[in-house]
Formats: C-alpha cells, structure tokens, sequence
C-alpha cells in the first residue's frame, strides 16, 4: 500500500507525459491481478486491442492473495483521491463501491452498443448500479462441471457421467470398490465451498438456490432441503482421499489427469490444466454438468471508476466499448479458457466444453435456471460469503451434523447482515 | 556587552533544548504512527466499517458479533493452547540441552551452533519445511510406511483436532535452540566460588543446580519467557506457511483472523475489534509487569 502510494504520483506524471502526443486517443489505467499464466496473456491481449486502437495502457498488475493485495491498494487509491481507470472487480464488490459513489457509468457507450441485448439478464443485472452499467463483463465461466477421467471410470465399470447426485455416489461406491479415489479434491475454503454450491443446486434446484444461496432466506437456510444437501456433502467428504487438505486446485486437476481420481468438480478453468498437457475433450478427460439443470455463473469484470480529465474519461469509454467488442471477447477467452460474456459471438474456435456450456447457457436463461457463484463472490457480499466458507469448510472437515450446520448457517448468516 | 550576554544566554538555551529538538520528530513521528492508529483502530472498531473506513459510531456492535462468532474462539483457544505449550517446551528442552552442554563437553562450539541455526531461519521456511516433513504423503508417515509398517499414521497436519500441535512442534524446534543460548549463558555466569562451597559441602549435581544453580537464573528465565511470549502472540507467519489456518479453520490465530476479515472479506469493523481485543490481551499482561519493574526501579 505504502510502495502504491509513493509511486502513483510518478505513475500518473509518467501518464501525462506519454498521454500528450496522443490526446484525444484516451489513457487508461487498469488495476488486476492477473499475473501468471494463461491470464496473463489474456490481459495482453486487451492491453494490445487497446494500443492497436491508439490508446495508452498504464498497466498496474498487482499480486498476491488472490485480489487481496490489489484491493488494499485501490482502497489507497480512492482514499487519496486518485483511483485508476478500472479495476478488475466482479460481483456483488461492484455494488459495495457504487454505494460509495466512487464509481463512473458507462452508460452511453452500454446504450449505444445494446449490451442489454447480447448480455444474460442475469450477469447484466451485476453489472449495472441504479440501472446503468458501471461495469464490463469480459468472461463467463461455468462453476458447476464435474470433469472426468475415462480411462479410470471404464476401469470401475463406469461408462456414463452421473446426472443425478444418487447416480454419482453408486459411481463413486463402485470406484472405492475398485480402489480408485473418486473425486480429487483440495481442502480450501473456497473449494469446499465450490461444491458445496453445486450440491445445493443439485439437490434444491435454482429455485431453492436462490433463495438460500442469493437472498439468504432463513427459511430456505434452515429447511429439510438444507440438511438434505449438507447430507449429500457429507458423503462427498468420503470419496476424497486422505491427503486432501490445502491441496491446490490445479493439483487435484492433475490428479484427475494422472489418473490418481475419476472426478473433479470444479470450475472451467480446470480445463485449462488439461489443454495445456495436451489433453483432448472428450477422449483424455470429459466434462459434464453437475446434477441440478442449472448453470452457476462466474463472470470477470472490468469496474470503472470516476476519473477526471477528458482524455482519462475517453480512455474510459473506448475501454468500455473494446472490452465488449465481440473480437476480443473471442481471443480473450481463447487465452483464459472461459466463454465470451456476450451470447452473440460465433464459437467455432472454442473446444467441446466451451461449446456445451454455452448451449447450456442459452438453455438456463431461457429456463430461468442460470444462478450466480456464491463461493466465486458472485452472489452476496464478501463478509457474508466469508461466513458461508468458515461453516462449509468446518462441517467438512469435521463431523457436525447436517441439522446443526443448517442452523449455525442461519444464525452466522443473520450475524454478518 | 549586553549583545553577547544574550547571545551566550540564547545558546545556553539552545545547548540545554537541542536533545529534546533532535528527538522530538522521532517522537512526534511515533505518537502519530503508532499510538494515532491505535487510537484510530479503536475508533474503527465502535463503527460499521466494511470495505471503506466510516466514522459514524455505531456503539458496540462490531464486539457483540465478535463474541458471538465461533471462529473467534476457535482462535483464542489455539492461541492458549499454542503459547501455553510453545513456551514451556522450548523452555524445558532448552534448559536441559544448556545443562548437558555445560559439562564441559568437546565439540561444544558445533553443537551449540547446531542447536542455535534453526533461529536465523524465518518462519516462513520453518512452516513451508514443516509442511513438508509432516505432509501424510510425503513426509514421515510416507517413510514409515515405505520401510514396512502399513499401519503407521502420523496425520496431524490434516487432522482436525491435532493440526494445532504441528504448529508447536514446529516452533519449537525453531526456538528451544534459543532459548538454550540463553540459559547456558546464565549458567555460565554463576559464580564459580558459589559452586566450589557447594561441592565442599558435599552437595550432588542435582541438589546444586535445583537448589543453587536455577534460583539464581531467575533474570534469564523472565528474559526467556518474554522473547517466546511475545512470538507466540505474533505467530502469524508459522501459520500461514504451515497449515495456511487449516484444516478449515482450525489453526486460526487471533492474528490470522484479523488479517482475514480486514483483507479478504473487506470487514475493517470486525477487523479493528478484534485487534483491540489483542490489544486488551497484551495490555493485561504488560501493563502489571511494568508496574512491578517500574516500582521495583524506584525502591
């Protein structure tokens, strides 16, 4: 925070100096934590989009802590009166800020470009603050696949992915009695609650999920649905292996690809493990659906913030539009594994998985089935998200009976609101 | 002449005040940044701060949900059972490897640089080390089991209920090797003379160091226990290299939980209470103590 606020001052100058020539191009200053990998060559690819179209990019990647480090840092920024031109920053976190009024709409560009048309209703509604758009979507990834190793389900006499949670746990019977560990798994509090998302929406429905995991309704907490799902919970904790605990997502990944498990659930960018070893949808792994009929959403988003200066808010606005232009929707999700944001862009160059999820995209808006992440900070704030992630993961690693975890749901719930 | 007088007197002036000139940034400095921000974490603690600070004040709210939230005692126990257990071990061990060293031994200077080197690593690589070490599938359960007994298991690391101990046993191989530098350079100050008579008088190696030897170390004992205690109350480090707070949220340490409401669910509210809360902790053990020195000082 301290080294942030030293050098933002030579940053900005640094801005003005290279923003001169190229004035009515726009600047832009993006704060992310993208750093490694496959996202970071996504963020490239934007960074490139947006000097191909004469703008500057004043890049101000911060790591650490999963986003945590870089939202200390915007918190210094905003203080001091100087926040960049947009942060990368999703869900209900948007909202938390717009109520602050620190943010800028774009509301202009959004209504020109007809984002209402192109956008799930659903993920639109995140987006928007008072009914105008302060924020970008660049990507939608799907939280509820199972992913699979066929090799080691045929090995088990397994030769169809489970589509109920009662289909799965025969599938995973048989392969403990086979002597193959069923599901790969980390113990973090967020992948606990990852499937403890995809149980909920299994079991309860989208209706039931919303009502539970969105509106937070005691009624829904507390409810034989609840306990039925932390029931189900309970029986995942005994396909995972002994080892589990801390393990990194990407390991449990492996696991599934080394043929260690049969199953993982996870979100979409577990694809990207297995593209990058070289591995082929649909012969070396296989990806399906959890039970439920749903699609749990997680989206990326660019938020902007207020700025001053007309070149700054010009920035702004290409950026606005650039990041929703359908091109770059395209490569930028062919570098992060995800789907396009927009519903309209053709997918010829995705994968199998991609193109499934996408169909099943369309398929839950119409259905009124496409429900927000709650472990991906989609769905509720961040202190009540916080409150969901220590029950899960103690009734996980614990034996805590589903009627009690259902009730101290409630009442941790009711104590962060 | 008179000119001079003054000037002489000016300077006199200035000779008597320049301490106090040249320490006062230093201690304006201090009272803004430490004391200020106690004072303003406190204030932060009585309002409903969320992912911004606010000032309004909003009584005691932040506190009441503090007690009521189980992870909070989740941390308070492990913070008992960790420095309870961290600081008498690391005493125990260090006081007997001091003993065993001071016989005169050797290869004395290895063995002592041996015991002492843990201390110049961080906690950080102390943890991540340890994780290793204690890892059920990498570590000693896996080598017990590769040299023929199946059966072995040593799994603190992802137990529940024990992954506490690990994070002792890992501080303590870091700091007994201290804690024994310490001692031993007590016991070599007690007087040579003292000992002699007491050989004379015909008392054993046991009698001389319980009755004679130990009492007279009391100075290094208070020094030991206060260099440990207040590692026990930082030990933020060891915890997040080791088990990361886990298995779930097993090994939170009032630290730990700090850090994970003010940075990672954007709640400064519940954040800075539960830091006054550590603060008060403190305070209840310092505040006596000092009062006793300060007064012994006096008499």
């Amino acid at each position: 925070m301290f080294r942030y606020m030293t050098f933002a001052p030579l940053v900005a100058a640094a801005g003005l100096a290279l923003g001169a020539p190229a004035r009515a191009e726009g600047t832009v200053e993006v704060l992310h934590w993208w750093t490694s990998g496959g996202e970071a060559k996504a963020v490239g690819e934007l960074k490139q989009s947006f000097e191909a179209a004469g703008g500057t990019w004043i890049d101000s990647p911060i790591a650490g802590g999963g986003g945590d480090a870089a939202m200390t840092a915007l918190r210094a920024r905003v203080v001091a009166g100087n926040p960049p031109t947009a942060v990368q920053l999703k869900g209900p976190g948007i909202q938390e800020w717009a109520e602050l009024g620190a943010l800028a709409d774009v509301e202009g560009v959004a209504a020109a470009e007809g984002w209402d048309g192109v956008l799930p209703p659903v993920l639109a509604a995140i987006m928007k603050s008072d009914g105008r758009y302060v924020a970008a979507p660049v990507n939608i990834h799907r939280v509820d696949w199972i992913w699979a190793n066929p090799e080691v389900l045929a090995r088990a006499g397994i030769d169809t992915m489970p589509t109920t949670w009662d289909e799965f746990n025969a599938a995973a019977d048989k392969l403990i009695a086979a002597g193959i560990t069923p599901l790969a798994h980390g113990g973090q509090p967020w992948q606990d609650a990852t499937i403890f998302e995809n149980v909920v929406l299994g079991v309860g429905g989208a209706e039931f999920y919303r009502a539970a995991l969105v509106n937070l309704d005691p009624e829904a907490l507390t409810s034989p649905t609840m306990v039925a799902a932390f029931d189900q919970l309970r029986k995942m904790r005994g396909y995972v292996d002994a080892n589990f605990s801390g393990r990194d997502w990407n390991l449990a990944t492996a696991m599934v690809m080394n043929g260690e498990a049969a199953f993982q659930i996870m979100g979409d960018w577990a694809k990207g493990e297995f593209l990058a070893a070289g591995k082929v949808p649909g012969k070396d792994f296989v990806c399906a659906p959890t039970p439920g009929g749903g699609f749990v959403l997680n989206a990326d988003s660019f938020t902007f913030f207020k700025v001053s200066g007309e070149d700054n808010i010009a920035g702004q606005q290409k950026l606005a539009s650039l990041i929703m232009s359908p091109e770059f929707q395209k490569t930028f999700n062919l570098a992060k594994g995800s789907i396009p944001a927009r519903t309209d862009v053709p997918l010829d160059e995705f994968d199998d998985c991609a193109k499934l999820s996408h169909a099943d995209l369309l398929k839950a808006t119409e259905a009124d089935t496409l429900v927000p992440s709650m472990a991906h900070e989609m769905a509720i704030s961040r202190s009540v998200r916080g409150e969901f992630l220590d029950l899960v993961t103690e009734f996980f690693n614990s034996d805590m009976s589903s009627e009690d975890a259902a009730q101290r749901l409630a009442d941790a719930v009711k104590r962060a609101m | 002449m008179a000119g001079t007088g003054f000037l002489t007197t000016l300077s006199r002036g200035f000779e008597r005040r320049l301490p106090l000139i040249v320490v006062s940034p230093l201690f304006a400095l201090s009272l803004f940044f430490v004391y200020g921000f106690i004072a303003w974490t406190v204030w932060i603690s009585f309002t409903k701060s969320g992912v911004m600070p606010v000032y309004d004040l909003s009584g005691l709210a932040q506190y009441e949900r503090l007690w009521t939230t189980p992870r909070w005692y989740v941390a308070l126990k492990n913070l008992f059972i960790f420095s309870s257990l961290f600081i008498g071990i690391s005493m125990a061990l260090g006081i007997v490897l001091a003993i065993l060293l001071d016989q005169r031994i050797r290869v004395e200077g290895v063995i002592r640089t041996i015991y002492l080197y843990p201390m110049a690593l961080s906690f950080i690589v102390t943890g991540t080390a340890w994780k290793w070490i204690l890892n059920p599938g990498l570590g000693i359960e896996k080598l017990v089991r590769d040299w023929g007994f199946p059966d072995f298991t040593f799994d603190w690391l992802v137990n529940p209920d024990y992954a506490i101990y690990t994070i002792v046993i890992a501080g303590v191989w870091q700091s007994s090797g201290y804690a024994m530098a310490l001692f031993l350079a007590g016991l070599r100050s007690v007087d040579d003379e003292v000992l002699k008579a007491a050989a004379i008088d015909g008392a054993g190696a046991w009698r001389t160091y319980t009755r004679i030897v130990l009492p007279s170390m009391r100075p290094v004992f208070l020094s030991v226990v206060i260099i440990l205690a207040h590692l026990a109350i930082k030990s933020f480090d060891l915890v997040v290299a080791l088990t990361g707070g886990g298995p779930g949220y097993a090994t939170d340490m009032p630290a730990t939980f700090m850090y994970a409401f003010a940075f990672q669910r954007s709640e400064l509210g519940m954040a800075a209470a539960s830091a006054v809360m550590m603060l008060a902790t403190i305070c209840a053990i310092i505040v006596p103590y000092l009062y006793s020195e300060l007064r012994g000082a006096r008499r």
